[in-house]
């Protein structure tokens, strides 16, 4: 070997794969503006469609007059409810099992609800369309207390339920009653309660809030009457299950329905569900022959498309006097608005909210959570969370605090004393789920360390000893949180989505000089795919991430797959990625072993190539194999290189971490100011640290909007009071804290690479330790908890309501 | 409607177009002229996306007229990169720094950013944070966008650029 050959870790990082910070491809096309999102799109002769939608959040729909609106220059067709009853379209599935009007048809159910579709040359003309359409309503009795919602006198709001004692997942109690969702041991649960030395009760809210992804939802439909294909453009975060959802409803055969997801500006589960703009839309284009796009404004984003949370959990635990928990009891009141839209898998009325029992060893515990509709927005999805973990997470991690409290002991210590150890993985939890890998106390106590939390402590006594004598008007608090995410749905046995099981997919073609392209069911809506699904390819078979194309979101040329949220991608659309690469070096193996003349047990896999065993010298670079794949494979096998995998991954991923945020509060006032936020997460494996950072600062964001001020809000009489960024706190620079990030690594034992997935354990983890800040803060003035949002005035009643304040 | 005649310049070049007096800005560009990099998040001059430089200055093209526009020098993103097509310090910096996730914020920022360091030319890290406070991003928690712009504006000067430790 002369000097010009690269060593080992130079060939390494020629490959730029998995652990390198490799940067993204995808931004050399953003920063110039040269995205592809969907308001992009256009086709020759297009038409522009928007909603009339209602003011009223309960009223009959007397009458739809649309004749002056048709008049309006540029105007060529008004859709309403009885166009889509000619077509089988007026209600369509919703994800839950639930049917939801795509137009009003009778009434409508809250307001902005969708009523007529106007459609027209360009947008300014279909707005003109809806302003002539003249809708003719009869106010009904509103609902907007969730726990009103079962009174005996409340009004009815799904006429088209009444009498129907059964839902999709069992009994229904009330005319307003979804569903009632029971695991775990009731008579377990109730006796360690009834010998518990300590125990503790509170209603903990999760108030409703909504993704909104800077884009918003939208698409353009295009249906060719020759050809009877109808070819969508959308904000699809699962574009497969789009189209199959397509076929099923508009009777048209799948093979016949492209669906393409471009460029997304942002999902966080909002573009997950199936909204009336998509499916009215495509009715419009069926009708006119001509493409049709809908581009949601922001005010309808935030009052008509699925909201998230809205989960009121009546929360108790049993423990011991020296602080070990022995049962946890939770009842929860789950507000889904008109329609429930939510979006989870099959079986799982409540999403994996029995994850609830979180990072710790709960001998036993009992779930209950009723669903109601009330006249709000239908919804919800798992924003930035996988399917309800996130209100899972809030609960027991307010929970563990309030015990604390109680206890007099210190939350870090509650914790660490009832953490799943170590050795008890895999841990079988009280409510159902086996967790696959976990070493809480390492991330507990480096947390501790490197905040010196003790310190802190300290320096809190001292504050609090300087208020009560009156030197300070500052209140201090320590946020602790320590959550267990449950990701990487999922397992056939248990997630499906409409009786399509969630597995992922990935199709690698490797060319014959050594460059290929691998396509996968997933779609990034931001999180890099592009750069990192070809980090693993790199690692595995050896090939430069730079030579490997990645695309997804074309349902024509991608493997079916369910998509990207709920944090699936690493754990299952990776496992997938790994498992297709593992074929092509397998077959890879046997050319190189025909080539080197050498039995295939002789080769091992060294970096970027295979080398004969004991024969340094004897090696065949993955280039030079993808050549011969072309030409000169062994006698018998197949030419080419390329592979397809549909990975069914045999368990969730649990990803955890433990976050503290230290925050002051000024009584008078309410403001409070984050004084730091460290979040260490560990997601197992890690593809891409400089991704994995970029991910914890944005969920982290999203966490301390949520926690501090954001929030979808109705007065008494259903108006929805938050319908713009105006109202909707949306932090920028300027609020938004700095944030510390640190990691370890405990790889999951069933995933190909060992990784779990990250993108939303930092709004899982974020929100509690926000609001567990904002609560040790006020918990010396004598309270137990304090409903979030916790913005400055509500901060400012808190002080006052606590006597701190005159 | 009647439409009005439109010319002005953008990124250099003259344009024009035939627009109704009430076509925004923002739709003019994207529509008439198809220079889709600016975006639309808000329609109210809230988050930023549509940020364009007109004459000197960071504006929304959401709610502002095409007619207002009347020959003004409009920049976009599409004009941000070196003559040479290469990109420029800063979009080199959003990549190098991470300052981006789904990229629909990022038309918008650089263009603010651009602006704020021909006013501020080395911002200290509350000058940027203040400074980019009319743009939303969703994904990104600013963290990176700040550090991007710190990269640029090092860049620009030719002062060493320090990433700040964690
Ligand atoms: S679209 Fe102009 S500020 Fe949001
Ligand atoms: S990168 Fe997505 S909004 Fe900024």
């Amino acid at each position: 070997m002369n000097d010009l050959t690269p060593t080992r870790e130079q060939r390494t990082a020629a490959l730029e794969g998995m652990g390198c910070k490799r940067k993204r491809v995808e931004d050399i096309r953003f920063t110039q503006g040269r995205g592809n999102y969907v308001d992009d799109v256009k086709l020759p002769g297009m038409l522009h469609g928007d909603f009339v939608r209602s003011p009223h959040p309960h009223a009959r729909v007397k009458k739809i007059d649309d004749s002056e609106a048709l008049k309006v220059p540029g105007v060529l067709a008004v859709i309403t409810a009885e166009t889509l009853k000619t077509v089988n379209l007026a209600w369509m599935p919703t994800l839950a099992g639930d049917v939801q009007m795509v137009l009003a048809d009778g009434k409508v159910l809250f307001q902005n609800q969708e009523v007529a579709f106007v459609v027209a040359t360009d947008r300014y003309a279909a707005d003109d369309g809806i302003n002539k359409v003249v809708v003719e309503y009869e106010p009904l009795p509103v609902l907007v207390d969730p726990f009103k919602a079962m009174d005996p006198d409340a009004p009815v709001l799904r006429e088209d339920l009444v009498g129907k004692m059964s839902g999709a997942h069992g009994p229904r109690k009330h005319d307003n009653h979804i569903f009632e969702w029971t695991v775990g041991d009731k008579e377990l649960t109730d006796a360690a309660f009834n010998k518990a030395e300590v125990t503790i009760k509170e209603m903990i809210s999760y108030h409703r809030t909504h993704p909104s992804p800077l884009e918003t939802c939208q698409c353009v439909c295009s249906f060719d009457k020759i050809k009877g294909e109808l070819t969508i453009y959308g904000t699809f975060q699962a574009p497969h299950v789009i189209r199959t959802v397509v076929a099923l409803i508009a009777k048209l055969p799948e093979h016949k329905i492209h669906v393409i997801a471009p460029d997304i500006g942002g999902g966080f589960g909002n573009k997950v569900g199936a909204y009336p703009g998509y499916i009215c839309a495509a009715v419009a284009s069926i009708v006119t022959g001509k493409p049709v796009k809908w581009v949601e404004d922001r005010i309808e984003n935030l009052t008509a498309t699925s909201f998230a949370r809205d989960y009121h959990m009546t929360t108790e635990v049993a423990a011991t006097k020296d602080g070990k928990v022995t049962g946890l009891r939770v009842h929860v009141l789950a507000d889904h608005g008109a329609f429930d839209a939510c979006a989870d898998p099959s079986k799982w009325p409540a999403g994996f909210f029995n994850i609830v029992t979180g990072s710790y060893d709960f001998p036993t515990a009992h779930l209950a959570v009723d669903g109601v509709y009330t006249n709000k927005a239908p919804g919800g999805v798992a924003y930035r969370c996988s399917f309800r973990v996130t209100e899972a997470a809030y609960c027991i991690e307010r929970a563990m605090d309030i015990l604390a409290q109680k206890l007099d002991m210190d939350p870090a210590e509650l914790r660490l004393k009832n953490f799943i150890k170590p050795e008890q993985f895999p841990y079988h939890s009280a409510l159902g789920w086996e967790y696959d890998s976990g070493d809480y106390h390492t991330a507990m106590r480096k947390m501790m360390e490197t905040t010196g939390y003790a310190a802190l402590r300290k320096e809190q006594a001292e504050k609090r000893a300087a208020f009560a004598r009156g030197e300070t008007r500052d209140i201090m608090g320590l946020g602790i949180s320590f959550f267990t995410e449950i990701v990487g749905a999922g397992p056939s046995k248990n997630c499906d989505i409409l009786g399509i099981a969630m597995f992922d997919s990935c199709e690698i073609r490797m060319h014959p000089t050594g460059a290929g392209i691998a396509r996968v069911g997933s779609k990034s809506q931001g999180q890099g795919h592009e750069t990192t699904w070809a980090q693993i390819i790199a690692t595995e078979i050896g090939i430069p991430a730079d030579n490997i194309m990645v695309e997804e979101g074309n349902t024509d040329t991608a493997p079916y797959g369910l998509g990207t949220y709920g944090s699936r991608s690493t754990p299952v659309a990776g496992a997938a990625i790994a498992m297709a690469a593992r074929k092509i070096k397998a077959k890879a193996q046997m050319i190189a072993a025909y080539k080197l003349e050498v039995h295939e047990d002789d080769l091992e896999f060294d970096i970027d190539g295979f080398r004969v065993k004991g024969l340094p010298e004897k090696f065949m670079s993955m280039k030079d194999i993808c050549w011969a794949a072309y030409n000169s494979v062994p006698p018998g096998m197949e030419p080419g290189l390329e592979a397809v995998s549909y990975y069914d991954p045999p368990n969730m991923t649990y990803p955890f971490g433990a976050y503290l945020c230290v925050m002051d509060i000024d009584v008078d006032t309410g403001v409070y100011k984050v004084r730091r936020f460290y979040a260490l997460d560990d997601c197992g494996t890690r593809i891409n640290p400089m991704i994995i950072e970029g991910q914890v600062h944005g969920g982290l964001t999203e966490a301390f909007a949520i926690a501090m001020g954001q929030e979808i809000r109705y007065d008494e009489v259903g108006n929805v009071v938050t319908g713009s960024f105006m109202d909707f706190f949306m932090p920028t620079a300027v609020e938004t804290p700095h944030w510390e990030t640190d990691f370890t690594v405990t790889p999951s034992p069933h995933h190909p690479i060992g990784a779990k997935g990250v993108g939303e354990s930092p709004n899982v983890g974020g929100v509690p330790a926000f609001s567990n800040a904002v609560n040790d803060a006020f918990s010396f003035l004598g309270s137990t908890h304090i409903q979030m949002p916790h913005d400055f005035w509500r901060n400012w009643k808190a002080a006052k309501d606590l006597g701190a304040v005159a | 409607m009647a439409k009005t005649h439109v010319t002005m310049k953008v990124n250099g070049a003259e344009v024009e177009g035939l627009v109704e007096p009430r076509t925004l800005l923002v739709h003019f560009i994207r529509e008439n002229l198809q220079m889709t990099g600016t975006h639309i998040g808000c329609e109210t001059t809230h988050c930023g996306a549509c940020t364009v430089d007109i004459d000197g200055m960071s504006v929304k093209s959401c709610t502002m007229f095409a007619v207002q526009a009347q020959g003004s020098d409009i920049i976009t993103v599409e004009g941000m990169a070196n003559a040479d097509g290469t990109l420029s310090a800063l979009q080199e910096g959003f990549r190098m720094m991470h300052g981006l996730q789904c990229g629909f914020c990022t038309p918008g920022m650089i263009v603010r950013a651009h602006r704020l360091l021909k006013e501020n030319p080395l911002p200290s890290e509350p000058e940027i944070r203040m400074g980019i406070s009319g743009n939303i991003c969703r994904c990104t928690g600013y963290q990176n966008i700040v550090k991007a712009i710190q990269y640029a504006s090092a860049k620009i000067n030719g002062v060493e650029f320090q990433e700040a430790a964690e």
